[in-house]
């Protein structure tokens, strides 16, 4: 009796031992595992043995087509999910990490958690750009955009639904602060006219955002005049210009934030201690680069739970399925296993082997379901309402870091699956087995 | 009934088998219940009997626009309407920046007369009249700050100081509401007119108009006039039935039903090719016992019967355990994160599909090892051909 | 009185591709009511298909079968079925009951085709484990009953619904002795004290010793007595 319980939890513990490794190594630690394993199957003697066990082992593969096909389509569906799941969140962080840089940074006012709740007076605009860790231009002039965010609704192409897209008034020196912003066609904004640029991605969700188009918006209609590239979240913008914008959507002189250009990314500590020091500032301040990542955060941790409980289900149906698949494969060669063991072979060899078979299979698996998310997601679009309220325009991002870990869960999965049906092989009573013949 | 003694040992057969069977079956149709949970609430909010006879009002440029308190006189007179209230959005955090009650919204005293679903008591609604700084709260909200009646919250405003210039607004909790669902329960109610009254900026503009329509059918013409109101003006309106309303909003964030059913159609045929083997191997293993069956005198037709009541009854226990143990995840998490993660109880809807699914995957799953035994010969079968 | 069994002229044969394999040439037999008939001959000399054919498992390819006055070569397969279940009980030499259901369970089979109610179906359950003797292993399933208790639960099944006939291939083929004259004593008792007509095949001469009647099957034809059938090969 009290064998059988040491043999159950020594058993369990083998199983949260083999999945916690599979789940901590890095995937270059488990190639490096899996090389070593091959080296050991055709080199040493005991592992070539393994080897053969496990080569005549699979040789009946055909035959039972039906159980293999179960392990292998159960964990691809796993990986599948997994990494176009994560993908989303990956490519929806990419989006939000791309944006901002270290040697810039917005401005807003203190206790606001997104730039379209804040708000910055004049007096303040004028104090925060007169700050020495502002980069100026020849002229002497502050390296700073005030700017307006406010969220439209606009109608997108092809739906015709009407979703909120950020419009962004920018100030003249937007393009000395924010000098990753290309225009690919169409010209810059005039400052004091009711004139709009696009972003890349919002000129593909929304219409009427052709160059040339006039778009009506609170009573009032703006000219499209050229489209603007940044490579990041701002692609899902619509710019113009900063009093302009203000004026429209009544927000008197107020702007939501600022945004500036520093001397040097190590400036900004500086930057901040001397906003925290002005009595006459209630202001945060923060990189362009963290602000955006944060903003990200709260979606993209959202997704990956959401990616790893909905996999996670999806695992223990495949792992009940591969038990059942490899219990019948042991079951069905039970005369070829005692006959093995009565030979002289132990238990060991024995374990190994269906262990490599179920591995196999499962790696089998976990790269069919990471090249099938790869294949129908790498380029796919999409558009979220961000948190500011309006529209963020993103791709899916199939990363080799992805599919490594969907390949992880398959051999986590291969490895649980594998683990007891190689245990009852490996103790079957040897008389039991012959019997059979 | 009385074959069911004969399915079901059919299925005792293999214990093991079965029971990792059922297990696959369970986690299917567990994640059924929580993604259509999640997924109802996005198809069915807007669908309560309230809303059929509410009309939003926002600013045609976006919700996050405001618009003038005058409105409110014009859309009265609009015939069709027979009460109309007003809400402007006004957000904040309790005690620390991570504490965001992100539905504290300023609303107008009859607020409560046009949203039925959220009950609450006549005496809270009189002291919501008769207390400026009055609040009223959804219970799972005050549940979670262990607000009572009777206690004053300080909120720290998102976007809208005082005339002082603070941002810290100060409220009196003179009731709690309750809803349906753990989701709807999350929101902060205070008085417009306080607001109004005491914002450093922003005083006399309103967020939406909720107007109550008698008649739903006429909700098109209805909507129409109240939007010809502010037609060229500066803050020109977009009016669209409650439901329209919640369902834009949504869609903007995600094609949910998409996502749902393109996992769901992984799922099931994963769990359809896996179910299938188990059936293919258990008929496999009985073709003598069915044999047998037939030389008693069991039809043709009563063996496919017998093999597809096996299939059917293996999926759809798995799968009704699966819905329950759904139900039971969704009840304890809507308690825990009920604000962040918005679910649905498992209801019937969500039952009688899961019910359908079931049957249609034990029928398909059934179907060629069912041919199989019906079409066996007898003679071949007791020779263990 | 008319025989139970009339077979006329029957004929059975097997088409395999292009190959006819004729396994029974124009047997004529009667098989009387209250009869217990031993069916001996080769392997191969057809006797298990003229026992599928008594017992409606299979179609002839000529001639005609009548039993208690019913024609049952031409009815089609669900009409065969129909007709088993009325008529005929079957007992195998191997894979006889369900391994998963208990011995009352097994025997009530074939009363699941009838409109008998639960309660009637366990008593009249009962009572043929009670004539075979196994009135207290009622409960056990397959696997707790030897080989002969198996058979003999076998039986009880084959005879619950009362059948006109009872059809035995080769009852007690993978039984030691002991259990072999257990299932052929019983078997003799149904026949001798119950009046049941039964037909069974078997390849062991003493086995057909319990039998009221012998006949020798060979290359698909009747012979009367075993140095007959020697005779002829």
């Amino acid at each position: 009796m009290l064998k059988r319980i040491l043999l159950a939890l020594g058993t369990g513990a083998a199983a949260v031992l083999g999945v916690a490794v599979t789940i901590a190594l890095p995937w270059v630690g488990i190639a490096a595992l899996a090389v070593a394993l091959a080296l050991w199957l055709t080199l040493s003697r005991s592992g070539r043995r393994v080897g053969s066990i496990t080569a005549s082992g699979m040789s009946t593969l055909p035959q039972r087509m039906g159980g293999a096909s179960v392990v292998v389509v159960g964990i691809a569906g796993v990986v599948g999910v997994l990494v176009s799941l994560l993908a989303m969140g990956t490519g929806y962080q990419s989006t939000f990490r791309a944006t901002g840089s270290d040697d810039t940074a917005i401005v807003l006012r203190s206790g606001a958690l997104t730039e379209s709740t804040s708000n910055l007076d004049q007096q303040s605009v004028m104090l925060i750009s007169a700050k020495p860790q502002v980069a100026r231009n020849a002229q002497g002039q502050p390296l700073a955009s005030p700017e307006v965010v406010v969220a439209a609704a606009l109608p997108k192409k092809g739906t015709g639904q009407s979703a909120n897209v950020m419009i962004r008034g920018v100030g003249p020196q937007v393009w000395a602060v924010r000098r990753n912003v290309k225009i690919i066609s169409g010209r810059r904004i005039r400052p004091g006219l009711e004139e709009l640029i696009v972003g890349k991605d919002a000129r593909r969700e929304f219409a009427h955002t052709a160059i040339g188009s006039e778009l009506d918006l609170n009573g009032q209609s703006w000219k499209v005049v050229g489209e603007f590239d940044s490579g990041d979240a701002h692609d899902s913008e619509l710019w113009g210009d900063v009093n302009v914008v203000g004026a429209a959507f009544h927000r008197g002189s107020s702007v939501t934030s600022l945004t500036v250009r520093l001397t040097d990314a190590k400036a900004f500590d500086a930057f901040k201690a001397a906003l925290a020091s002005d009595p006459r500032l209630k202001v945060q301040a923060n990189t362009t680069r963290r602000y955006y990542a944060d903003q990200s955060k709260g979606m993209t941790h959202f997704i990956r739970i959401l990616g790893t409980v909905v996999a996670g289900i999806m695992a223990i149906g495949a792992v009940a399925g591969a038990l059942n698949s490899m219990y019948a494969a042991v079951s069905a060669r039970t005369r070829e296993i005692a006959t093995l063991r009565a030979i002289g072979f132990r238990g060991g060899p024995v374990v190994v082997s269906v262990m490599i078979e179920t591995m196999l299979l499962a790696l089998a698996g976990g790269i069919a379901g990471a090249l099938i998310a790869w294949l129908l997601f790498r380029h796919f679009t999409a558009s979220t309402m961000g948190p500011s309220f309006s529209a963020v325009v993103f791709q899916f991002r199939v990363t080799p870091e992805l599919m490594g870990e969907g390949l992880k869960w398959a051999l986590a999965i291969g490895f649980l699956g594998g683990l007891f049906p190689a245990l009852r092989a490996a103790r079957m009573p040897v008389t039991d087995g012959l019997r059979e013949l | 009934m009385k074959y069911l003694g004969l399915v079901w040992s059919a299925l005792a057969r293999r214990k093991l088998r079965t029971f990792f069977t059922l297990l696959s079956v369970l986690a299917a149709f567990l994640l059924f219940g929580l993604l259509e949970s999640v997924n109802s609430v996005f198809s069915e909010v807007g669908h309560t009997i309230g809303a059929a006879h509410r009309l939003i009002t926002e600013s045609k440029v976006g919700f996050m626009s405001p618009l003038p308190i005058s409105l409110d006189s014009q859309i009265r007179t609009v015939p069709g309407v027979e009460e109309l209230a007003y809400d402007n959005y006004f957000g904040g955090t309790y005690q620390n920046p991570k504490n965001v009650i992100g539905s504290a919204i300023a609303v107008s005293g009859n607020f409560f007369d046009l949203y039925p679903e959220l009950k609450v008591s006549p005496a809270a609604l009189r002291r919501f009249d008769s207390t400026q700084t009055g609040v009223i709260v959804g219970a799972t909200l005050a549940r979670r700050y262990h607000w009572k009646v009777g206690d004053q919250i300080p909120i720290k405003a998102l976007i809208y100081p005082q005339k002082g210039g603070s941002y810290t607004w100060t409220f009196d909790l003179v009731g709690i509401y309750h809803a349906r669902s753990a989701m709807e329960e999350q929101d902060f109610l205070f008085r417009w007119r306080y607001f109004d009254q005491a914002a450093a900026f922003g005083n006399g503009t309103v967020g939406w108009y909720v107007s109550k329509i008698s008649n739903p059918q006429q909700a098109g013409r209805i909507a129409a006039r109240i939007d010809a109101l502010s037609a060229n003006s500066d803050h020109e309106t977009k009016t669209q039935t409650d439901s329209a309303f919640a369902a834009n909003l949504i869609s903007q964030y995600v094609n949910l039903g998409l996502i749902v059913h393109a996992i769901m159609g992984a799922v099931f045929f994963t769990l359809i090719l896996l179910t299938g083997n188990t059936m293919a191997q258990a008929v496999r293993e009985r073709i003598p016992e069915l044999g047998i069956l037939k030389t008693i005198g069991f039809s043709n037709r009563s063996v496919l019967g017998l093999v597809l009541a096996e299939s059917v009854l293996l999926v759809a226990l798995g799968g009704i355990a699966g819905l329950i143990l759904a139900g039971t995840v969704v009840n304890v998490l809507e308690g825990q994160m009920g604000s962040q993660l918005p679910m649905m109880p498992v209801g019937a809807s969500i039952w009688l599909r899961g019910v359908v699914a079931m049957i249609v995957i034990g029928l398909v799953v059934g179907a060629l090892p069912a041919q199989r035994g019906m079409r066996l010969r007898i003679v071949d079968a007791l020779a263990g051909r | 009185m008319s025989p139970l069994v009339e077979i006329r002229n029957l004929s059975k044969v097997y088409v395999r591709g292009k190959q006819k394999l004729e396994v029974l040439h124009h047997v004529n037999l009667d098989i009387a009511q209250g009869d217990f008939l031993a069916l001996m001959g080769p392997s191969g000399s057809g006797k298990t298909t003229l026992l599928n054919l008594i017992g409606g498992l299979d179609s002839p390819t000529d001639g005609t079968i009548t039993v208690a006055g019913q024609r049952i070569d031409r009815l089609g397969q669900s009409e065969l079925a129909r007709w088993r279940a009325g008529h005929v009980g079957f007992v195998f030499q191997f894979y006889n009951l369900l391994p998963m259901l208990s011995a009352t369970k097994n025997v009530e089979l074939p009363l699941l085709l009838t409109k008998l109610s639960g309660a009637k179906r366990r008593s009249h359950a009962a009572v043929a484990l009670e004539l075979v003797g196994l009135a207290d292993r009622a409960s056990h399933k397959p696997g707790e009953l030897s080989g002969g208790q198996q058979q003999r639960v076998a039986i009880a099944r084959a005879i619950v619904s009362d059948p006109t006939l009872l059809v035995c291939d080769e009852p007690t083929g993978d039984l030691d002795r002991q259990s072999a004259v257990e299932v052929l004593t019983l078997l003799q008792r149904l026949n001798r004290e119950h009046g049941k007509t039964i037909v069974m095949v078997t390849h062991d001469p003493k086995a057909a010793e319990y039998a009221t009647h012998t006949l020798h099957l060979d290359k698909g034809t009747l012979v009367e007595t075993a140095e007959a059938a020697l005779a002829a090969s």
